[in-house]
Order: C-alpha cells, then sequence, then structure tokens
C-alpha cells in the first residue's frame, strides 16, 4: 500500500514562542495569542488569513473554538485534539492533508500554557483511571518510572546513563539564551537528587513552566513568495498504543518505532541522514527510547549510545538543541517546542546552538504516558 | 446482572470476595480491564475466576516525604495473560523486583474493594 503522504507540498512559514518560563499576568490564550501573532507576521500574514486553526488548551476542552473566538476568526476547520504532547506533530500531519488538498489555505497551529505562575506545578485535568486509581501512582512520573525500571532491567541500564540526558540537555539549554534551567549541572547533582518515583529522580523530570509557541503553514508555492525561509514539511505519521501504562504492549518500545518509520517513508530518508533530532524529552527515559525507536540506535543500546556527551552539544548526534523539556521549557504539553526549534535549525537562527549546515530535521512528538507518538521530518529547500 | 455495568459487576463480584477477570468468547482471550465486548474483535465476554497467580512486569516506590511512608506501585503480569497496575504489599516498597512471582489478595478501602497482591510463599 502506497503512502501517499504530500511530501514537500506544504511548508512551515512562521514560528515563533513567548513567555518562555515565568510569564506573569498572561492566561493561556493571552501568552498563544501572542506567539500566533508572531508567528504570523514572519509570513505577513493576519489571524483573518487563518483558515484552519488547530489549537490544544491545557484546560479548556473546547479551547480550540474559544482561541478561534479570541483570534476573531471563523475557521473553516478547527481542530482541538487532546492526544496529549504530541498534538502538535500530529496538527502539522492533518494541516499537510488539508493544505495539500486544498481544503484549507492557512494554518495557524498553536499552544499556551500559564501553569507556573497560576498553580506551580504541572497542570492536570486528566480524571484518574478507574483501574489505577486505587493504586496512587504519581502520574505521570511513575508510569514512566515503571518504563524506566523495565528498560533497566531488560537491558542492564545504569541511572548515570540516565544522567547523561538531563546533562546534555542542560549543555543545549546554556546555549539558548531563551532556556529557564542554564545554570551548569554535574554527574555528581544528578545522582543526588531527590527521587521521585524510582528510579527516576526530580532531575529525570521535565520542568514545569509557562511558555507558548506557534507555527504556520501553507502550501509550497504560496510559502515561496511570503516566506524568507520556508522549512518543508517532507513527512508527518503518528501512532498511538494505549492509554494507561498498564496496557502499553512493551514498556521498552514506543509507537515512535512504526510512526518513525512510516515518517521516513514518505520523506524519503532514514535515520542516518537526519542532522538535528528534536525529541520530547518529558523524563530521560524518554530520549533513550525514542532514539532507539526512530532508528538512531538499535533496541537497547540507547542508553550506551548518550554516554560521554553524544548528545550533548559537540556530540556525535545533536539532541534537544534547545534544551528540551527537561532544560528549556515545559508547559504542560511540550511538541510544539520541538517543532520550532526544529525549524529555527533548518533556517539557520539557532545562534550559539546552531548545527551548522542543518537540512534534515526530526521534531518528534510524545503524549499520555508513552501512549501517542507522532513524527515530523522537516527539510530546508535543498531536501526537496 | 443484566442492569449492572462491566465496572459494577468487577466490584460486586469483589465484595464477594472474587477477583474475577473476563474471557473473550471468540478465543478464549483473557481481558483486564472489565469491558462491555471484548478488545480487537468486539467479541462477547463471560466471568471466569482468575487464578490470582501473577508476576511482577514492573514496579516503583512513590517516594513520600517523611513521615509519610513510600509505597510501591507495581504492573503485574497476570498467569491468565492480562498486565494490570497494582501494588506488592508485605515486603518492603523498594523490595519488589521484577519477575518475583505474586499472589492477588482483595482487600477494602472505604468502600472500595480492589486487587492487591503478596510475593508468593512457596514461589519457585
Amino acid at each position: 500500500m502506497s503512502d501517499a503522504f504530500p511530501r514537500g507540498r506544504t511548508a512551515i512559514v512562521g514560528a515563533a514562542t513567548f513567555g518562555i518560563g515565568k510569564a506573569p499576568g498572561f492566561e493561556a490564550s493571552d501568552l498563544a495569542a501572542k506567539a500566533s501573532i508572531a508567528a504570523l507576521a514572519q509570513a505577513g500574514l493576519k489571524p483573518s488569513d487563518v483558515d484552519g486553526l488547530f489549537f490544544c488548551h491545557p484546560t479548556d476542552t473546547l479551547g480550540g473554538l474559544s482561541f478561534a473566538q479570541y483570534l476573531g476568526i471563523q475557521p473553516k476547520f478547527v481542530d482541538n485534539n487532546r492526544l496529549g504532547g504530541s498534538s502538535f506533530q500530529a496538527y502539522v500531519e492533518l494541516a499537510a492533508w488539508l493544505l495539500a488538498a486544498g481544503a484549507i489555505e492557512v494554518a495557524l497551529i498553536a499552544y499556551g500554557s500559564n501553569q507556573a505562575t497560576a498553580s506551580g506545578k504541572l497542570v492536570n485535568t486528566v480524571r484518574p483511571m478507574t483501574y489505577e486509581a486505587p493504586y496512587a501512582p504519581l502520574n505521570p512520573v511513575s508510569s514512566y518510572a515503571l518504563a524506566a525500571a523495565r528498560y533497566m532491567h531488560e537491558f542492564g541500564a545504569r541511572r548515570e546513563q540516565l544522567g547523561e540526558v538531563a546533562l546534555a540537555a542542560r549543555g543545549w539549554a546554556q546555549l539558548n539564551p531563551e532556556a529557564f534551567k542554564r545554570d551548569p549541572l554535574t554527574m555528581e547533582t544528578y545522582l543526588a537528587s531527590r527521587m521521585v518515583s524510582d528510579p527516576l529522580s526530580v532531575l529525570d523530570c521535565c520542568l514545569v513552566t509557562d511558555g507558548a509557541g506557534a507555527l504556520v503553514m501553507t502550501r509550497t508555492d504560496r510559502a515561496r513568495d511570503i516566506a524568507a525561509k520556508p522549512v518543508f514539511v517532507l513527512g508527518a505519521a503518528s501512532e498511538t498504543t494505549h492509554r494507561e501504562i498498564a496496557w502499553m504492549p512493551d514498556l521498552t518500545t514506543t509507537g515512535a518505532a512504526r510512526a518513525g518509520a512510516r515518517a521516513y517513508a514518505q520523506a524519503g530518508v532514514k535515520a542516518s541522514d537526519i542532522d538535528v533530532a528534536e525529541t520530547y524529552d518529558a523524563f530521560t527515559i524518554n530520549t533513550i527510547l525514542f532514539l532507539e525507536d526512530l532508528g538512531f540506535c538499535p533496541k537497547g543500546e540507547g542508553a550506551r549510545f548518550v554516554e560521554g556527551g553524544a548528545i550533548a552539544p559537540g556530540g556525535a548526534l545533536p539532541v534537544n538543541t534547545h534544551g528540551g523539556g527537561l532544560s528549556c521549557v515545559h508547559p504542560g504539553m511540550n511538541g510544539i517546542f520541538t517543532l520550532i526549534e526544529a525549524v529555527r535549525q533548518l533556517r539557520g537562527e539557532g545562534g550559539d546552538r546552531q548545527i551548522t549546515g542543518a537540512k534534515l530535521a526530526l521534531a518528534h512528538g510524545n503524549g499520555g504516558v508513552l501512549s501517542s507518538q507522532s513524527v515530523v521530518i522537516l527539510g530546508a529547500p535543498e531536501t526537496l | 446482572m443484566a442492569d449492572a455495568g462491566p465496572d459494577e459487576q468487577f466490584r460486586a463480584f469483589l465484595r464477594e470476595g472474587r477477583f474475577m477477570l473476563q474471557r473473550a468468547a471468540s478465543d478464549g482471550r483473557f481481558v483486564f480491564y472489565p469491558r462491555a465486548v471484548a478488545p480487537g474483535d468486539g467479541a462477547a465476554l463471560e466471568w471466569v475466576e482468575a487464578s490470582g497467580r501473577g508476576r511482577v512486569y514492573s514496579t516503583t516506590v512513590v517516594r513520600k516525604k517523611p513521615p509519610e511512608p513510600s509505597y510501591n506501585v507495581a504492573l503485574i503480569d497476570l498467569a491468565e495473560g492480562p498486565r494490570m497496575m497494582s501494588r506488592v504489599e508485605g515486603v518492603a516498597p523498594e523490595d519488589v523486583k521484577i519477575g518475583m512471582a505474586v499472589r492477588a489478595r482483595i482487600v477494602v478501602s472505604g468502600d472500595e474493594p480492589f486487587v492487591v497482591f503478596e510475593p508468593e510463599v512457596d514461589a519457585e
């Protein structure tokens, strides 16, 4: 069966963030609107040009409708999906299809959250599942901890190797003026950090910050006219394997394996072609699992793969070059920021953390507890 | 039972001291959590008493600030096939090990009955 994904027929023409870290005084939609206006302006567009809106509000289940109203637009199509952190990659996938089919002309993908200043902790609107609630897992941490424990059992991985992921993220964050956590982090500090849900400690867990991001997509023909540096969507694919962790078929292999394989096939590239990989690092174990599932190393090798600063600045593979959810930003759902960082790298806007000559980027999203996975392959003009 | 949904039936069995699983009429697969139809093929489901035997597939300790005690959360692979979240009692939370043979026990907290596990005494 052929996958007729419209490779390179759509492009990202705007990518912007707002309020990364702490943004007191703003509501979630205020933050998302500021990012949206900035992203649209990069392509000379206004809210009234948007006819496809893809928006997920952290707490308002009808947030997509609310945000259309906030922007004063009446879109032909609104997607208000709640896949969790992978929502934004799935939005790119769907927007590419809708744009290529001519159903919409301009897609705005946006997210904002003020969870850090509003509550100071992870905003969780999820109802505890009947068959989990009696055991009081500290979700989402405990679910990821169960995956990490299983991974360490099967492959003999050690906490120092999880620590390599945290150190690499901090290393990148130190090169990113926008990143929230930029103070030096040592392995000693990592290993001494307070355990939350074994084997994951505080420093294995993503930040809790405010922040907003927005992306603007249109068809390639128009993109070339309105954007200085359009970034092309070469592939986008998703897979959902479960909701709660007990029903994840195998705790050491995520749906990113099959989603990634489909996205690579659509794009006509393989993992070894990727210049920069932005994976969703809600927890340190994630990066290891996703590097394996996305083909950067064999299953079970991820913990060794990240050793010795291999994914840190100057390492063999640049991973999460903005500092990721661990050290840059994590306002509840992080997928939009892996996309924005990929776009910035392909436009050459990475500043001190720029990967010289980056032409192909992977931006991955993870939702739930390793539940929903989406992979987007983006390319500079040379990759078309 | 016609009036009670799968969740309510499951709890009613637990209150009678019975840990029951569902089994698909199509191919005999065991199913947990309780559903109205079997996952995958939508087959009818019948209730069957679980053996109560299982093995720890993964385990974590939720760390609390003392004096509040830390506690175990585990995934248990039931002998019948399904996996469930639970906890292992009767042993320190950090001493629960992957692969450990365990046996189910029904406990009641408030009005809610649920299934926990204990290390199998005569484990091989």
